[in-house]
């Protein structure tokens, strides 16, 4: 998988000269391999703006699922009091998530399991090597993990000899593509069928068992193909690797929702379980997963409840694996728990409803947004895990006409448009952030190059008729609801910058007399 | 320092602003929601667990305890079961008039040898109607949970209306935690390719409930 960590192609009639002018600069600690070297924000959007079958593909896609959300929502009367409980369950939690760390380390432990932490993604990928190794096992069966995807899993445990194996179908279209996932929880959302044949028919047989001769593009002969091509593989795997959606302090409880089954293939089949799980994750009791297990999947999948949900706690007299290691992984979670506002970030229980919703990601694609957090929520998480030293991160808080839809349809209640104007301010005005738990103060992005990309970023989303169109539509359906967070795009910008302010007219007068908005902005 | 002491270190640090008297756990969370929705008879509820488990694609079907043995026999023929998984505690009778050869759930069983069984046949420990789940957990009628998953059909039995509960929140208050835990809800889908809903990647493609009672 080595092509995943070259650089993206570069378009030889594109970039103006301003993009060429700085190298990004080095990633943080903690970046993933397969994002180093991103390009910034409106850089790489503007390739999937050109990309129509990626455009097609995810506006076919998020309208669906958004339409199919609602629906869902409905048919729960009490709503709001759901997701104002998720709210008030997971700020309880980070607010004394020492605590329950502490309480979640020893009811694992006490059920047999084995807890390791890890400051940061090399950390991690390292005490998941060396428990492969002490298995003498050389591959290993993945389910879908966004926590391992974050550190470059993957790509580590090649490095020692380890093949690791996703198992969710979409996973398996993008590492057989050799791809990286575009969408939380439809990974291979940007590929459609023809392209996911020929993908099969292609790679399959490197890695195992070989795509039938006569395989079609109907979704059921391809799922059919990536059934025999996995059992394989479940049938003789040794050793499985998960994430959790949830970690329940007071039983040591893990939780994983999936639909296909090949969660349940990993989580049971197998002789040692380990899983690479976000500090985060916990909720306190047992019961605060009446409110999860009803907002989540209707949230992400739209469905009443998802196909299959697992639940362990440490392990289990001859039923499942014989050893089950957690492994608790920081890498940018506690410093973005020191920022106040930020923090609320850490409340996402990543069910890409945001996402869904999101006119910028409908027409940016997630390849754009440089992380394996796409979307709104990779707009406000990834800067604030990596800091917003590098240009994508420094204009991913620009990447949003502040809308608030996102807001609206979060389950836990984030307030994305909050936390963006927030890193705004830190990125034009500098000012105290936490690296690497130390207390720092960053400079402004004055003159560098990521003030540079950030201000393109702005232009890129102001400028995108669809995007504003979209945004104004549903922010004037929903503005009464967040009257603090919607301080008109760009206002931290605008502040000290000659970006002109989002008119008070409506857009399309102002598109109209602005000449397509060009007049407006020079 | 060790990893967990500078984590939990760094934890404490970034937490400064909480007041020392910060609202307790049972304080800060208001529990406003509902503990279920709608207000049902048995009966009705029992109907809601039935069209919601068909909404998912569940084949369903009712019967009293006394038809149980037929119904399975002729569901076990009808897919052409030879050989059935059972969970040691199934209740003899029920597969009392099936031909199919009974397997008995083992431990020491590699996973390809459940590979090359039908079907499994199993209770269910509580059911959810308005989320249309079965919730298994390892009881002496379920077995390990690698036996309703391996075999490509799967029959589970649901004993009404003692085993439905109207919701999520009752049924959390039913299942002892420290069990091995699978909640089922239709047979596995993907919608991964273009959004098309495709029954049966992994687990069972066919998933059959029987009502019972
Ligand atoms: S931020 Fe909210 S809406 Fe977005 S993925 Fe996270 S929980 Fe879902």
């Amino acid at each position: 998988m080595s092509d995943e960590k070259a650089p993206p192609p570069t378009h030889a009639d594109a970039p103006p000269p301003a993009l060429a002018e700085a190298p990004t600069p080095a990633p943080m600690p903690g970046d993933a391999p397969a994002f180093v070297g991103m390009p910034s924000f409106p850089r790489a959007a503007r390739d999937a703006v050109r990309d129509t079958t990626l455009r097609a593909n995810l506006r076919h896609a998020t309208h669906t699922i958004r339409d199919k959300r609602a629906v869902a929502v409905a048919e729960l009367d009490d709503w709001a009091a759901l997701r104002e409980a998720g709210r008030q369950i997971k700020d309880h939690t980070l607010r004394h998530l020492d605590r329950y760390l502490e309480q979640l380390e020893a009811s694992v432990t006490a059920a047999g399991g084995t807890v390791h932490w890890a400051i940061d993604a090399e950390e991690a990928n390292r005490i998941v090597a060396d428990l492969v190794k002490a298995t003498g096992e050389t591959e290993v069966v993945k389910v879908k993990s966004m926590a391992t995807q974050e550190i470059g899993l993957n790509e580590a445990l090649a490095d020692e000899g380890i093949h690791a194996y996703e198992t969710d179908l979409a996973e398996l279209i993008v590492q057989l593509g050799k791809d990286r996932p575009s969408h939380i929880l439809v990974p291979a959302i940007h590929r459609n069928r023809d392209e996911i044949r020929d993908i099969f028919a292609r790679e399959m047989s490197a890695w195992g068992r070989p795509a039938p001769e006569d395989l079609t593009d109907a979704p059921a002969a391809l799922a059919e193909a990536a059934r025999l091509h996995l059992r394989e593989k479940f049938l003789r795997a040794k050793v499985g690797v998960s994430g959790a959606n949830f970690m329940v302090a007071e039983t040591g409880t893990l939780v994983v929702l999936e639909s296909e089954g090949n969660g349940r293939m990993c989580l049971t089949l197998p002789e040692t379980l380990i899983s690479v799980v976000g500090i985060e994750k916990i909720v306190p009791t047992w019961r605060d997963l009446e409110v999860f297990l009803q907002t989540l999947p209707r949230s992400s999948t739209a469905e009443r409840m998802n196909p299959y949900t697992s639940m362990w706690t440490g392990i289990t007299d001859e039923d499942g694996p014989r050893s089950f290691h957690l492994v608790l992984i920081d890498n940018g979670r506690t410093d973005t728990l020191a920022d106040e506002v930020g923090r609320q970030a850490l409340r996402c229980i990543r069910c890409s409803a945001c996402l869904n919703i999101c006119p910028v990601y409908e027409r940016a694609g997630g390849h754009a947004y440089g992380s394996v957090y796409p979307g709104p929520i990779g707009a406000i998480l990834s800067p604030q895990l990596r800091g917003t030293g590098s240009e994508i991160d420094a204009s991913l808080p620009y990447a949003s006409s502040l809308c608030g839809a996102c807001y609206d349809v979060c389950p836990v209640a984030i307030d994305i448009p909050e936390v963006l104007v927030h890193l705004r301010e830190r990125v034009v005005e500098g000012g105290p952030v936490t690296r690497g738990g130390t207390k720092t103060v960053i400079r402004p992005a004055r003159g560098h190059a990521a003030e540079r990309a950030a201000m393109r970023a702005a232009r890129w989303a102001s400028t995108h008729p669809g995007v504003l169109r979209a945004g104004q539509r549903l922010a004037s359906r929903t503005r009464r609801l967040h009257p603090r967070t919607l301080p008109g795009p760009g206002k931290a910008w605008t502040a000290t910058r000659d970006l002109p302010p989002m008119p008070p007219e409506p857009f399309r007068d102002w598109w109209q007399r602005t000449n397509g908005g060009k007049d407006g902005l020079r | 320092m060790s990893s967990r002491d500078l984590i939990l270190g760094r934890v404490r640090a970034a937490l400064t602003d909480v007041p020392a008297d910060d609202l307790p756990y049972e304080r800060a969370v208001q529990r406003g929601y509902r503990q279920e929705h709608g207000e049902r008879t048995l009966a009705d509820t029992v109907d809601l667990l039935a069209e919601n488990l068909a909404d998912y694609r569940a084949i369903v079907h009712r019967t009293d305890e006394a038809g149980l043995p037929e119904l399975l026999a002729r569901l076990l023929a009808e897919h052409g079961t030879r050989s059935v998984l059972v969970p040691r505690g199934l209740p003899p009778h029920w597969l009392a008039a099936s031909a199919a050869e009974q397997i008995q759930d083992r431990a020491e069983d590699t996973p390809r040898e459940l590979d090359r069984i039908a079907s499994v046949v199993t209770g269910c420990a509580v059911a959810v109607a308005e989320t249309g789940t079965l919730v298994l957990d390892g009881g002496p009628d379920q077995g390990r949970r690698r036996i309703t998953l391996v075999p490509d059909h799967h029959i589970c039995v649901v004993r009404v209306p003692e085993q439905v509960v109207s919701s999520v929140p009752q049924a959390l208050g039913r299942i002892d935690p420290t069990r091995p835990l699978t909640w089922i809800s239709g047979p596995s889908a993907t919608s991964d390719i273009e959004l098309d809903r495709v029954e049966g990647v992994h687990g069972p493609r066919r998933l059959e409930v029987i009502l019972a009672g």
